[in-house]
């Protein structure tokens, strides 16, 4: 038997839509087969709260009086320089942007205090924010520079917008060498002293949707605590890797382009993050509904941690110089477990990215549809596929003409 | 009741001493170690939490300096922040003395302060600034 989203949707309305979480699927599914719980269960919630660099923000300041064009000159929040070349008063902040005046990591290894992300978490906490911008001049737009303090309630819109996000699988990182470094899997000691991991597992959107049946451009969704929507497949979106018999990947490979109003947005699903020796991040709340439309897409939701497998990378120098190679493959429930076993020793693992935090937000989005505050969006296309033929490419290095 | 924490530094000369023992038994305090480097022969250390009435305290304060050891408060707080974890587990691996730890089955992340030795380890850890040096 087979359903249709707007079937569902008529179901959310009635109030009689079965709606459970990623996890408590894994449950239905072993005891009354995928046949029955494909019948009896309408949506299954998912959810993933980690660090996310490529997270950004675009704001309408507003007109000043006499008005300013801000694109082409400068503009920094709270000091943190935004990208202005847009319109007069159209800027973006990316996560990753830091004031001038950071010391970066010339002070070893760096703390990278504060950032663009910061000051979307500050902005969405209702704070006031620094703006300083210059411009040129224009005789239609006069004016040369503005200071002021800003809310996020003064802007007309204000937009999260992520170019890639949701990592379908991620790698484990270790450092294989004998000194420690620092890196956006965060610290990791000499001699493989550690194993850190960045991905929900069973709870992650996309490793429920393995092949992306469902999820696609114009999916609604949980963003930052707020309802947004995937925009496109993210950058980087690398259908064509190695996949076990179940579809899902072994290694990092799908991704989302998601948005979304900042208004609705908590701070508590927008946190700014640094990582030591290595910058500013964002982590950023999402949640994804996936319509059991059918048998096929309820035995893609019953993936457990212990079938998700992911690489074991030397951060050291397989991941910095683009050596391909891994040292081993684990499964998340190995992860989790707090230690993996690599090269015959254990290997005490961290996360990055928090399963409590994504459990909460799959309930959450639960909650929302069982009270009717959210309905299934059809997608206006899916994303690519394996078929696509799509895999991601290096950066070219060419001699450049004088 | 009172606690001070204390880290000794013993001279290889009096690795021997019986110190933990002429604490509990001539100065009643409760004595609890939190970290401990031994090795004889070589300077070695230990970071202990001593409890008893105030004049016990004092007391026993006195008999460790003047056996020799160095005693030195121990520097600063560990404050955790809970509304600021995220229970992502980075730190677990960073703390040696299990002050952090993760309950498996839920994991949630949970800091006990009493197991705490200050070492600092876990403070550049945490991406959201939920570990904290309090001084
Ligand atoms: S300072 Fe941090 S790492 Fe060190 S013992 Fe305390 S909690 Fe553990
Ligand atoms: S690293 Fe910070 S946020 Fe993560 S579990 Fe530890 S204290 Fe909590």
């Amino acid at each position: 038997m087979s359903k249709t989203i707007q079937e569902i949707n008529e179901k959310i309305k009635k109030g009689s839509a079965v709606v459970v979480t990623a996890e408590e699927i894994i449950d239905i599914v072993r005891k009354k087969g995928a046949k029955k719980a494909a019948s009896e269960v309408d949506v299954v919630t998912t959810g993933t709260f980690g660090p996310m660099c490529s997270s950004g923000a675009y704001f309408n300041l507003g007109h000043t009086k006499p008005r300013i064009k801000i694109g082409g000159g400068t503009c920094t929040l709270n000091d943190v320089p935004c990208y202005t070349g847009f319109a007069a008063v159209d800027v973006i902040l990316g996560a990753t942007a830091m004031p001038d005046y950071d010391q970066r990591n010339s002070i070893y290894p760096g703390s990278f205090k504060y950032g663009g992300a910061h000051v979307i978490e500050e902005l969405v906490a209702g704070k006031a924010v620094k703006l300083s911008a210059t411009a040129y001049g224009t005789d239609c737009y006069p004016r040369k520079s503005v200071e002021t303090m800003v809310y996020l309630a003064d802007m007309n819109e204000a937009v999260l917008f992520d170019p890639r996000n949701c990592y379908q699988n991620y790698n484990v990182a270790v450092n294989c060498s004998d000194k420690v470094i620092y890196t956006y899997m965060g610290r990791l000691l000499p001699r493989i002293g550690n194993a850190n991991y960045c991905s929900a597992g069973q709870l992650s959107p996309l490793l429920n949707d393995p092949l992306y049946k469902t999820i696609g451009i114009g999916t609604r969704i949980f963003l930052g605590g707020g309802q947004g929507y995937v925009s496109w497949q993210g950058t980087q979106h690398n259908p064509n890797v190695k996949r076990s018999d179940n579809g899902v990947p072994r290694m990092g490979s799908g991704t989302l382009a998601v948005m979304g109003d900042l208004k609705q947005m908590s701070p508590e699903w927008l946190r700014g993050a640094s990582m030591t020796g290595y910058g500013v991040t964002l982590t950023v709340g999402i949640g994804v509904p996936i319509p059991i439309l059918n048998e096929e897409i309820v035995q893609y939701t019953a993936v457990r941690d212990e079938e998700i497998f992911a690489q074991v990378i030397d951060y050291s120098k397989n991941y910095p110089e683009v050596i391909p190679g891994s040292v081993a493959e684990v499964n998340y429930a190995q992860l989790k477990s707090g230690s993996i076993t690599l090269e015959g020793r254990q290997v005490p693992t961290g996360g990055l990215s928090s399963y409590v935090c994504a459990q909460k937000i799959a309930a959450t989005l639960k909650k929302w549809i069982v009270d009717k505050k959210f309905y299934l969006s059809e997608p206006a296309a899916l994303l690519p596929s394996v078929d696509s033929g799509i895999s991601v490419k290096l950066m070219a290095d060419r001699p450049v003409k004088k | 009741m009172p606690k001070k924490r204390v880290v000794l530094t013993f001279p290889p000369s009096l690795v021997s001493q019986p110190v933990t023992y002429h604490l509990v038994k001539d100065y009643d305090l409760m004595v609890n170690i939190l970290r401990g480097v031994v090795t004889p022969n070589e300077e070695s250390g230990l970071v202990v939490e001593l409890s008893g009435a105030k004049h016990a305290l004092e007391g026993g304060m006195k008999y460790l300096s003047e056996t020799g050891i160095h005693v030195q408060p121990l520097g600063q707080d560990i404050k955790w922040h809970e509304d600021k974890c995220t229970h992502c587990t980075a730190c677990i691996p960073a703390c040696p003395t299990q002050a952090l730890t993760v309950d498996r089955e839920s994991m949630e992340v949970s800091f006990e302060k009493d197991k705490c030795i200050a070492c600092e380890l876990c403070i550049q850890i945490c991406p959201y600034r939920a570990l904290e040096i309090q001084f």
